[in-house]
């Protein structure tokens, strides 16, 4: 990958602006071969930790300037910031008609968006946002927590097993590669979103992600997405997770039920409320 | 299919079929605790630790509070005695083996609702841990003492202001119809109507547990931090464990204002004790006791098994799926109309 890398550069420049932004994708899951994880007593590379990414995807996964937020009341406060997006090679291969309707989910955000409503994240999307996650690496299974809506996903180590109906947040199979965890994770319902900007998928979702150590305190994630209902073929993000480390880091709880029954129910309140923004 | 099952389950609440009994009271129970099986040696983790990982069933036909005619009586002297007890003595054995309900007159699918084998109340259904108590409350008394009386008042003006509000906003609906917390996840941890059932997983410096309903996840830090702020109240409370030989002890306190135990708001003072004991292949004693000086008028203890079942949990998506919740308030907003 090294050498395709090297190879792509010097291409580049040879041949001119056009092929750079090819040339320069980032390969991060490939490049740090080098690290090894600590090892867990019985061997396997020790990803336990709480972890959470730092970075603009739950914006939106594809390379983004600053723009206003959809609330102008809230002001700089909750505008979205500049991202430079992990979607490797920058453009998600959407189908056109999968286009428009992202555009259109973009659009009415305030309604649409899953993560106003409290839903949970889904897979990858609860991965990058804006809330730490806990590894719990146990023997036949790892435990994923996350802070957002308590979602919780418990990967099936063991022989593959099949989810009997879709989930939001898919069933888990995982097994070892070398120094890497790759889960695969299937029957993801079409209810959840990649971001606040709408890109999305269908039921047809398929997603291989890779957990691999690059440092002690720092972790390598590649999601490879299939939905051929949605895209024109497969793509990947990738992006690197950040142990927590405080001394006294714990998941807290962020059971945001609360935050969005207003948004939700407010409109069957038998008195409206006083006040834009009260919440009792 | 969750939606079905939970608006079934208040249909069950709204018809007092569950509501009798402190509900989900009903839990169960737990065998004595047994001497461990001859050849049986404690299965550990590859750090040492007692090895409680897998799913378990905390199901039970044993009642949260002691049937009256039994007195102090802890235990039935055998199944037959549990058996004739619970019929001639009126004693609530639980709900394990209750009658089907009546097949449905109008032919209109409600009956699946009433289907108790649906929730797990079906004898034959669920795996339970065998048990001769008669109580999950133990001591001589077997229930839940009394509240302190200013407790008992405060109480009951919030059922009253209740009543007269249930139905103005989802603010105004139950804990559980909100989807924010069921009410059994505890600690203490206690059976429910129907998916009584939970994980373990052991990490490194942690145990995590994840229970069925509205997936509710503790991950209990065992590295010997101390508890977080007093300030981060939290709806299952701020748990930190520790091992005490081969048991798991697990200490609880910050609990969220609201967070009701056994029927009843707790304070800020409330603390929760669990231990965690793997007694053979199959089963994990839970015993745990209930100190709140401010609510109670003295602290309770409590005791089931819970019992290894094969398979998987399965996503409990209560809030996303709550249908329930807009349904029924813009019923009240039509009634209000006519």
């Amino acid at each position: 990958m090294r050498i395709c890398r090297l190879g792509g550069w010097l291409l580049a420049g040879a041949a001119g602006a056009a092929l750079l932004s090819l040339a320069v994708l980032p390969t991060p899951a490939q490049a740090p071969a080098a690290y090894k994880a600590p090892k867990t007593k019985d061997g396997k590379p020790n990803l336990n930790g709480i972890w959470q990414s730092n970075n603009e995807a739950n914006w939106d996964i594809r390379p983004h300037a600053a723009y206003a937020g959809p609330v102008y009341t809230l002001g700089a406060a909750y505008s979205t910031p500049a991202g430079l997006g992990v979607v490797e090679g920058g453009e998600i291969p959407y189908k056109p008609e999968a286009a428009a309707k992202q555009k259109e989910n973009f659009t009415n955000r305030l309604k649409l968006d899953p993560e106003i409503k409290c839903y949970m994240g889904g897979v990858p999307r609860s991965t990058y946002m804006p809330y730490p996650f806990q590894i719990v690496q146990g023997t036949g299974t790892i435990m994923f927590v996350y802070e957002f809506a308590g979602a919780v996903r418990v990967i099936n180590m063991g022989a593959p097993t099949k989810a009997p109906a879709d989930s939001w947040m898919g069933w888990s199979n995982g097994h070892w590669e070398g120094e890497s965890l790759v889960v695969d994770v299937t029957s993801l319902n079409d209810q959840t979103w990649f971001d606040r900007a709408g890109n999305w998928h269908s039921d047809a979702l398929h997603v291989i992600e890779r957990y691999t150590a690059i440092g002690p305190d720092a972790l390598q994630y590649e999601a490879t997405i299939d939905d051929p209902k949605v895209f024109t073929r497969q793509w990947k993000m990738s992006m690197p997770l950040y142990r927590r480390l405080e001394k006294n880091a714990q998941l807290l709880e962020y059971k945001c039920v609360e935050f969005a029954e207003e948004v939700l129910y407010g409109h069957l309140r038998k008195q409206p409320l006083q006040g834009k923004g009260d919440s009792k | 299919m969750r939606r079905h099952v939970l608006s079934s389950l208040f249909a069950l609440v709204a018809t007092g079929l569950l509501v009798s009994a402190p509900v989900f009271a009903q839990a169960q129970v737990a065998a004595k605790p047994a001497p461990a099986a001859k050849a049986w040696t404690m299965p550990r983790t590859p750090d040492g630790k007692p090895d409680l990982q897998g799913v378990y069933s905390n199901a039970t036909t044993i009642p949260v509070a002691r049937p009256a005619n039994l007195g102090a009586k802890e235990f039935y002297d055998s199944e037959a005695d549990k058996a004739a007890t619970a019929t001639a003595g009126g004693g609530r054995a639980g709900r394990g083996g209750a009658a089907r309900p009546a097949a449905d007159p109008e032919g209109n699918g409600l009956a699946v609702h009433y289907d108790t084998s649906q929730f797990g109340l079906g004898g034959p259904t669920v795996k339970r841990a065998a048990s001769l108590r008669t109580s999950i409350i133990t001591g001589p008394e077997g229930r839940v003492p009394p509240v302190l009386p200013e407790v008992a008042k405060a109480a009951q003006e919030r059922r009253a202001y209740q009543q007269a509000h249930q139905w103005d906003s989802a603010q105004n609906r139950p804990l559980a119809e909100r989807c924010i917390t069921w009410g059994f996840e505890g600690p203490p941890m206690m059976p429910v109507g129907y998916n009584s059932t939970l994980e373990i997983v052991q990490g490194q410096g942690y145990v995590a547990i994840v229970q069925e309903m509205i997936h509710d996840t503790r991950v209990i830090p065992t590295d010997g931090r101390p508890h977080g702020p007093a300030e981060i109240k939290r709806w299952m409370g701020d748990s930190v464990g520790h091992w005490e030989g081969d048991t798991l002890v697990v200490e609880t306190v910050n609990y969220n204002p609201q967070v009701v135990i056994q029927g009843q708001q707790v304070s800020d003072a409330a603390k929760v004790t669990e231990r965690f004991t793997r007694i053979d292949p199959d089963t994990i004693q839970y015993q745990f006791t209930v100190d709140d000086p401010k609510t109670w008028v003295k602290p309770f203890s409590g005791e089931y098994n819970m019992v290894h079942i094969d398979g998987n949990l399965y996503e409990y998506a209560c809030h996303e799926g709550n249908y329930g919740m807009a349904n029924n308030l813009s019923g009240a907003r039509a009634t209000e109309k006519k």
